[in-house]
């Protein structure tokens, strides 16, 4: 995430001096119109990849917002005789206001799915366009706005104006886009759209996050349906909530490429100037069908779109890239062990209907200790690491991290205290480069750095881990081995106090088992507390200070491991009750 | 408030709106289910389907009982070389979606250019039969529609629930890795699906045609009211998209009668927000 070369930013700023010098050159109108309608798709599509893009919660309700705009700006000139530049803002703020008021509620929903998503906008745009269309706002008449008083920026020309209002929405969200593309907020939005569980347990916000990408995105199309509501002259109802502005944002995004911010203006680009050439005149239905059928080839061929194969294609280049100096990183004095519990997990109980997981466990993990944490396959382990991480909100008990209660936080606010875990089966971020899982991870695990301390610390774990050479692969192109310990530097780059393996040997072979427990050791001595799943009792003997065993979702035995594995109740767990005596 | 003779007979016509809303959800609520395929060309098949009906009907005089034998092996093959494609570039479940879709403006194209946009109406001498029942009306082409509809969810649920092909469906539906490990050809049997579920299209078209008014945009004015009932019927289980197309069919009806017939789309999408925001066990 390199900042602005100068040289695209004289390039981007020239083009649009250019184009908004075009009405004063005296353009004629007609191409102010065409181009206008090029504008107008751009600003709506860019608008919806904010969240849908991005996130990856596709949206069919942007006709929803975008309408709200509409006759927000309708309702206001024509009705209450308000400037058109005052009513502007207000229709961006009755758009965003619906569209927070629709996240507020469904992204509460633990188990939204993305079609569920999708249908739940589309219902919603059904709902808003009947209220309008049953209320005075519209009353079923339609509402004429071609009377409204435009500002005069270019007196004698309305379509010279309404030109340069769509260009100005149009750069505005193309700017906004490329802003949060860039950002924090795109940061964790792609990691959402990846894989969300890991990316709250990460420390994203991921509620939050969601909430601002769609009140945004509702706000924008609400500004656009505001400009939009004066081109079209009159409004009607079914028009402005029909199926065409939902359908045509989705398909121009994914065609162009809706991950990426510039994607959607691409797809908008190809797709309104070919409905412009193919329906002019009388083949208007054949050439509908046509850009159908375009569509359809485009996205069997290009699931991801215009854009980022094609930058794929360039990255495909060697690249010579300069290795980043090896900054140096803030060292912390490793704090001595000691007795000191940092975890303290009582009575924590769970269930999953009628199945008893987790019975009332209580353990408690100690300041610089490695706590191998053992049982049978359905013992509870893992359920036990997703309740301390905040993965499942508790039935019972209590979780204390360093003296404070964290069992019914949400899992991103307890991974910024500094509880980092690692998956059985590595759940790298797909979409991201190594490097920028392991950013993600800094930049949300309460690192607190930013800039260039956080690429410096991001290079570090991954020299550690030995993936430097990685750095700007993507996951799918690692093997199992180096997913692990991908797993390992996400976690370790956030500095955790408390850091919670799940199986990191299984699935590796013994060299790589070695290399790995050299690896464990070496994080506990940078001052890290550590709990340790495993099955691997060799592993565990060598690594751990003492020895949980859970069974059936309760703890059957602690202590030292040598000690434990032989108190006959374990071993009666492990190889049944006949070989205890 | 209307009368209850009033209330009676919209509930019945409710019932019976319910049971064409159901026989349009099943095919739906199959291949979303079952294959994780969001079909979203399944109204514009079944659209397709009645105006076929339609022609045959008018220009033909082909019975519109022969017009859905003939066309119902016709879609069969139609559904399972769609699924060929879906399979061949490895389409997931949002690419359906959206290929779907341009399948749906491809199909509202071609009605358009050969019927035109015109609104059209398949009259028979079976319209406006009605059977008395005490103080109600009951619409014979109706009744048959939600006898049908009855027929098809129940038979669809005990191929699933007790053949080798519906249980093999539902194991491939569950884990599609682990029921080929098992020996299941799941690629087989998607074929078979997908053939059914356009053959549902088929029918559904047939009563389209006969009870309903026809136009190429109708195709987008029963998408929402019918995912509304595949959702609260739970996807893949065909009784219960037959019980929530009454439902739905039933509440709208009401809702015309109590309110005003210019609300009752509110309706059917407040049902499906409300249970899916409540979340009850049973979806």
């Amino acid at each position: 995430m390199t900042g602005v070369r100068p040289l695209p930013a004289l390039g981007v700023g020239s083009v649009i001096v250019m184009l908004a010098a075009l009405p004063v050159a005296g353009l004629p109108a007609f191409y102010e119109s065409f181009l206008y309608l090029m504008f107008y798709w751009i600003a709506l599509a860019t608008s919806w990849a904010i969240l849908s893009g991005f996130a990856g919660y596709f949206s069919f309700g942007h006709a929803a917002f975008f309408g709200a705009g509409m006759y927000a700006t309708a309702h206001l000139t024509v009705k209450m005789e308000v400037p058109f530049l005052a009513a502007l803002p207000v229709a961006a703020g009755v758009a965003a206001l619906l569209a927070a008021g629709i996240g507020a509620v469904v992204f509460r929903l633990r188990r939204l799915r993305g079609e569920l998503f999708a249908l739940l906008t589309l219902a919603v745009t059904f709902i808003v366009a009947t209220i309008i269309l049953n209320t005075p706002i519209d009353g079923g008449a339609g509402v004429l706005t071609s009377s409204v008083p435009l500002p005069r920026v270019i007196s004698s020309s309305p379509s010279g104006t309404l030109y340069l209002l769509g260009l100005i929405v149009c750069v505005g969200s193309l700017a906004i886009a490329w802003w949060v593309s860039r950002s924090r907020l795109g940061m964790g939005l792609f990691a959402i759209h990846d894989d969300e569980d890991v990316a709250e347990v990460k420390g994203v916000p991921t509620f939050t996050y969601k909430l601002l990408a769609f009140t945004l995105s509702g706000a924008i199309a609400g500004v656009v349906g505001g400009v939009h509501a004066t081109y079209v002259g009159f409004l009607t109802v079914s028009e402005t909530f029909g199926i065409t502005v939902p359908l045509y944002v989705v398909l121009m995004s994914v065609l162009g490429g809706a991950r990426h911010w510039a994607g959607p203006a691409v797809g908008a680009v190809l797709i309104a100037a070919s409905l412009y050439t193919f329906t002019s005149g009388d083949q208007a239905t054949i050439g509908r069908g046509i850009v159908a059928l375009v569509l359809i080839v485009a996205i069997l061929l290009l699931p991801e779109g215009i854009v980022p194969t094609v930058l794929k294609q360039l990255r495909r280049r060697p690249v010579t890239r300069a290795t980043p100096p090896d900054a140096p990183i803030a060292t912390q004095a490793a704090p001595k062990r000691s007795d000191a519990p940092v975890l303290v997990v009582q009575d924590v109980r769970k269930s999953f209907g009628g199945v008893h997981a987790l019975r009332g466990v209580s353990l408690e993990v100690r300041q610089g200790e490695i706590l191998g944490l053992v049982g049978p396959n359905g013992s509870g382990k893992t359920t036990l690491i997703n309740m301390i991480t905040g993965h499942f909100p508790l039935d019972g008990g209590s979780i204390r991290i360093d003296g404070q209660e964290i069992g019914h936080q949400p899992a991103h606010a307890i991974a910024q205290r500094g509880i980092a875990r690692t998956y059985q089966i590595p759940r790298p971020f797909a979409g991201l480069t190594v490097l920028d899982n392991v950013r993600l991870a800094a930049m949300f695990g309460g690192t607190g750095l930013s800039g260039a301390a956080l690429d410096a610390e991001a290079h570090h774990w991954l020299a550690f881990t030995g993936l430097a050479g990685k750095a700007a692969s993507l996951p799918a192109e690692l093997n199992l081995h180096e997913r692990k310990f991908l797993e390992l530097a996400r976690a370790l780059v956030t500095r955790p106090r408390l850091l919670l393996l799940d199986e990191v040997l299984s699935g590796l072979n013994p060299a790589e088992i070695d290399s790995a427990i050299a690896l464990i050791r070496a994080i506990r001595d940078q001052g890290a507390s550590i709990v340790f799943v495993e099955h691997l009792m060799r592993a565990v003997v060598q690594l751990s200070d003492r020895v949980v065993v859970m069974n059936e979702g309760a703890t059957l035995a602690s202590g030292n491991p040598r000690e434990v594995m032989r108190d006959p109740r374990v071993v009666a767990v492990y190889l049944g009750k006949a070989h205890v005596a | 408030m209307p009368s209850l003779t009033l209330l009676g007979q919209s509930l019945i016509s409710g019932v019976m709106l319910g049971g064409l809303y159901a026989l349009v959800a099943l095919g739906l609520s199959l291949s979303w289910g079952l294959l994780r395929l969001v079909n979203l060309g399944h109204f514009a098949l079944a659209f397709l389907g009645a105006y076929l009906v339609y022609h045959l009907g008018t220009v033909w005089h082909v019975d519109p009982w022969w017009a859905v034998l003939i066309i119902v092996p016709v879609f069969f093959v139609f559904g399972m070389l769609q699924h060929w494609v879906f399979v061949v570039f490895r389409v997931t479940e949002l690419t359906s979606l959206l290929v779907t879709f341009g399948i749906s403006v491809i199909v509202e194209s071609i009605l358009q250019w050969i019927w035109t946009a015109d609104f059209r109406r398949y009259e028979t001498h079976y319209a406006g039969v009605s059977l008395k029942v005490g103080p109600f009306y009951v619409p014979w082409l109706e009744l048959v529609a939600l006898i049908v509809a009855v027929g098809l969810a129940w038979a669809s649920w005990a191929w699933l629930r007790w053949t080798y092909v519906g249980k093999a469906l539902r194991a491939t539906a569950e884990d599609a890795d682990i029921a080929a490990a098992f020996g299941i050809n799941h690629r087989l049997l998607s074929f078979l699906l997908s053939g059914v579920c356009a053959a549902y299209a088929a029918v559904a078209g047939a009563f389209i045609a006969l009870v309903s008014t026809l136009a190429p945009s109708q195709i987008w004015a029963w998408l929402g009211v019918v995912f509304a009932v595949v959702i609260i019927g739970r996807l893949g289980n065909p009784v219960g998209a037959l019980l929530a197309g009454i439902l739905i069919g039933a509440a709208e009806s009401l809702a015309m009668a109590v309110i005003s017939p210019a609300w009752a789309p509110v309706v059917s999408f407040t049902i499906l927000i409300v249970l899916l925001l409540w979340q009850p066990k049973w979806l």
